[in-house]
């Protein structure tokens, strides 16, 4: 199946997104996106960190034993979430705190891995770049979607900027507490997953089972 | 007969191939809420029974009347006695001057008159924006809007504060018909009940106007406790200094949200579904005996720092949603557990839970809106292991 790279770059934004249609990566996208800052950061670092492991996994596919494949894959990824990490703490040291232990985590995102396993162990160097840096974006554009619907309407703000004045700060929105609890993510991941199948119908999964209906006269 | 005749004349515009095919579940909402369903039974036994699901579902809007009238006569009551300190205001005062029934609180009439200004906006909020959805899911979907939905209303009104702002009340039902109903596909569907869910959403959404001690008269500047957060700041026996007694609790003229109060209108209610088999006796027994059990359990234990330790059985039973929640919700057949030995495990399961989140956490002064959620989630799996456990238990016999 040949791609062009902007196939690559463009799929998984909304076709073949990894939240959305892969259900990929959702238990940082619950944990980061109360506040759109923080989404927005996090968006930047797996973007990063799936767009170059895997490059440097298609530079060595050829000479990654197939046994040991998994453990040579994780040691790339560990690396370069590591120097994310430093650059965070060095350079946005307040929200590296706020996303602690999740940054850490990037290791365990699927998507990275998934791309890793799926797409970069099979193509050469650029395409697998795209590759990945397109399911960063869409991983991270989801991530912007959910972020901004729970800052604005769990907090008021976007960005930290307040949009809605809220009632303890003597304005007239009444903040959603529900929204700011990672549960919320759940549903509103839900339910836009549940908006994207309603416009694309091919997402929408074959059933895996048959109602009959019994039609007794 | 004019009104089936209307039907007769208007129906061919609704069925397939008419003008309005699109809008016909609404057709069928209207005509089928004042007619008995045409559908009947086709397949070969022509087993008959009167008991249908509009028959269902109506039975248990009727079992609730009890519950409303005391929870309209409690809340009147409650803000007219708060009005004999702070000074009458807003609308439903000026109504009630206008109509001249003044705020006596040892009139019952008046309390009545009262309280019913305060419940009618929210369940008529409930009722329209509830319906709205229903209708547009039933109209894409072209499935039927069916009495359940008076129900999940009628019980979603009675568990609201009576403060509750009405876009909270919107927003919640909004909550719990499409997230707790119908994206599961509607009315029988749905394994979490729907006004449970929609209230829970609120409880965490909006916590400052969902618990608290403000929220339970709806009058600006008065305070009172529930029975509970008194109970768990300084024990129940501290209940009588706040003129609170076991009896005045079971009456239903305390502190709570609208239908909750009165354990004795929630008996009379449960006694109705029992004689009518709409409720079945096994969840309740369950959930009686796993409450009882748990909390004669923690008696024993006690405790020096938690005063809820103490708390007895009978003092679980008539302070907060327990009644209301036993009868009206653990009894929803739909996201109970299915087989007889599972209900007993549900009902228990249900008990034991409430007392835990009362007792034990200390976030959470009441528990049983959460500890029946939390039995609705566990019923599928509940019912899995009773079944497989009777399918050992025979193959074992045919060996």
């Amino acid at each position: 199946m040949a791609q062009t790279k902007r196939d690559l770059l463009v799929d998984p934004l909304v076709d073949n997104n990894p939240i959305t249609l892969q259900v990929l990566g959702i238990c940082s996208a619950l944990a980061v996106t109360s506040s759109l800052q923080v989404a927005f950061v996090m968006a930047l670092a797996v973007t990063a960190v799936t767009g170059f492991s895997s490059m440097f996994i298609s530079v060595l596919r050829n000479q990654i034993p197939g046994s040991i494949r998994i453990i040579v894959q994780m040691v790339i990824i560990a690396s370069l979430v590591i120097i994310v990490d430093q650059v965070l703490k060095a350079y946005a040291y307040e929200i590296s705190k706020t996303l602690s232990v999740f940054v850490g985590l990037i290791i365990t995102n699927c998507i990275v891995m998934g791309r890793a396993e799926a797409f970069a162990m099979k193509n050469p160097p650029i395409d697998s770049f795209i590759d990945g840096v397109g399911n960063g974006l869409g991983y991270g554009a989801l991530l912007l979607v959910v972020g901004f619907i729970r800052e604005l309407f769990g907090a008021g703000s976007l960005f930290g900027v307040t949009i809605l004045p809220t009632v303890n700060n003597g304005g007239w929105y009444v903040p959603n507490g529900m929204l700011l609890l990672p549960p919320s993510a759940f549903f509103i991941i839900g339910l836009l997953i549940w908006a994207v199948r309603a416009w694309k119908p091919e997402q929408v999964e074959k059933r895996e089972y048959k109602i009959q209906v019994v039609e007794g006269h | 007969m004019g009104l089936r005749n209307f039907f007769d004349r208007i129906e061919p515009h609704f069925v397939k191939g008419g003008k309005y095919e699109k809008l016909f579940p609404i057709y069928e909402m209207v005509e089928s809420f004042i007619y008995t369903p045409k559908a009947v039974t086709k397949a070969a036994p022509h087993a008959r029974s009167y008991v249908d699901m509009k028959r269902i579902m109506t039975y248990v809007v009727i079992a609730t009347i009890p519950c409303i009238i005391m929870g309209l006569y409690n809340v009147g009551l409650q803000v007219n006695s708060a009005y004999e300190t702070i000074d009458p205001s807003g609308w439903r005062a000026w109504i009630i001057s206008l109509l001249g029934i003044g705020f006596d609180a040892s009139n019952p009439l008046a309390n009545f008159a009262h309280g019913l200004l305060y419940f009618l906006p929210i369940y008529i909020t409930t009722l329209v924006v509830g319906g709205i959805w229903e209708v547009l899911f039933a109209t894409v979907r072209g499935h039927e809007v069916n009495e359940g939905f008076l129900v999940t209303s009628m019980l979603f009104a009675l568990i609201m504060p009576p403060a509750a702002p009405l876009w909270q009340v919107a927003l919640g039902i909004s909550f719990g018909v499409v997230i707790g109903k119908e994206v599961f596909g509607g009315t029988g569907k749905n394994f979490l009940n729907p006004a449970l869910t929609g209230r829970a959403f609120l409880y965490f959404a909006y916590p400052a106007n969902m618990s608290g001690d403000t929220i339970w008269t709806p009058v600006d500047g008065f305070s009172g406790a529930t029975a509970l957060s008194i109970g768990a700041s300084q024990g129940y026996q501290e209940l009588a200094a706040n003129g609170m007694n076991w009896m005045n609790s079971f009456v239903g003229t305390v502190q709570g949200s609208i239908g909750e109060v009165s354990a004795l209108a929630c008996l009379i209610g449960l006694a109705f579904l029992l004689i009518t088999k709409i409720a079945n006796w096994r969840l309740v027994v369950g959930c009686m005996a796993g409450m009882i059990g748990f909390s004669l359990l923690l008696n024993v234990i006690g405790s020096d720092t938690n005063p809820m330790f103490a708390m007895p059985w009978y003092w679980h039973f008539v302070v907060g949603g327990f009644a209301f929640g036993m009868v009206f919700m653990v009894t929803e057949p739909v996201s109970a557990s299915h087989t007889n030995m599972g209900r007993y495990i549900y009902g228990a399961l249900i008990g034991f839970m409430v007392v835990m989140i009362r007792v034990i956490n200390p976030a959470f002064p009441e528990g049983m809106m959460l500890a029946i959620l939390f039995g609705n989630v566990f019923a599928p799996l509940i019912d899995y292991f009773v079944v497989q456990a009777n399918i050992k238990r025979r193959a074992r016999r045919n060996v």
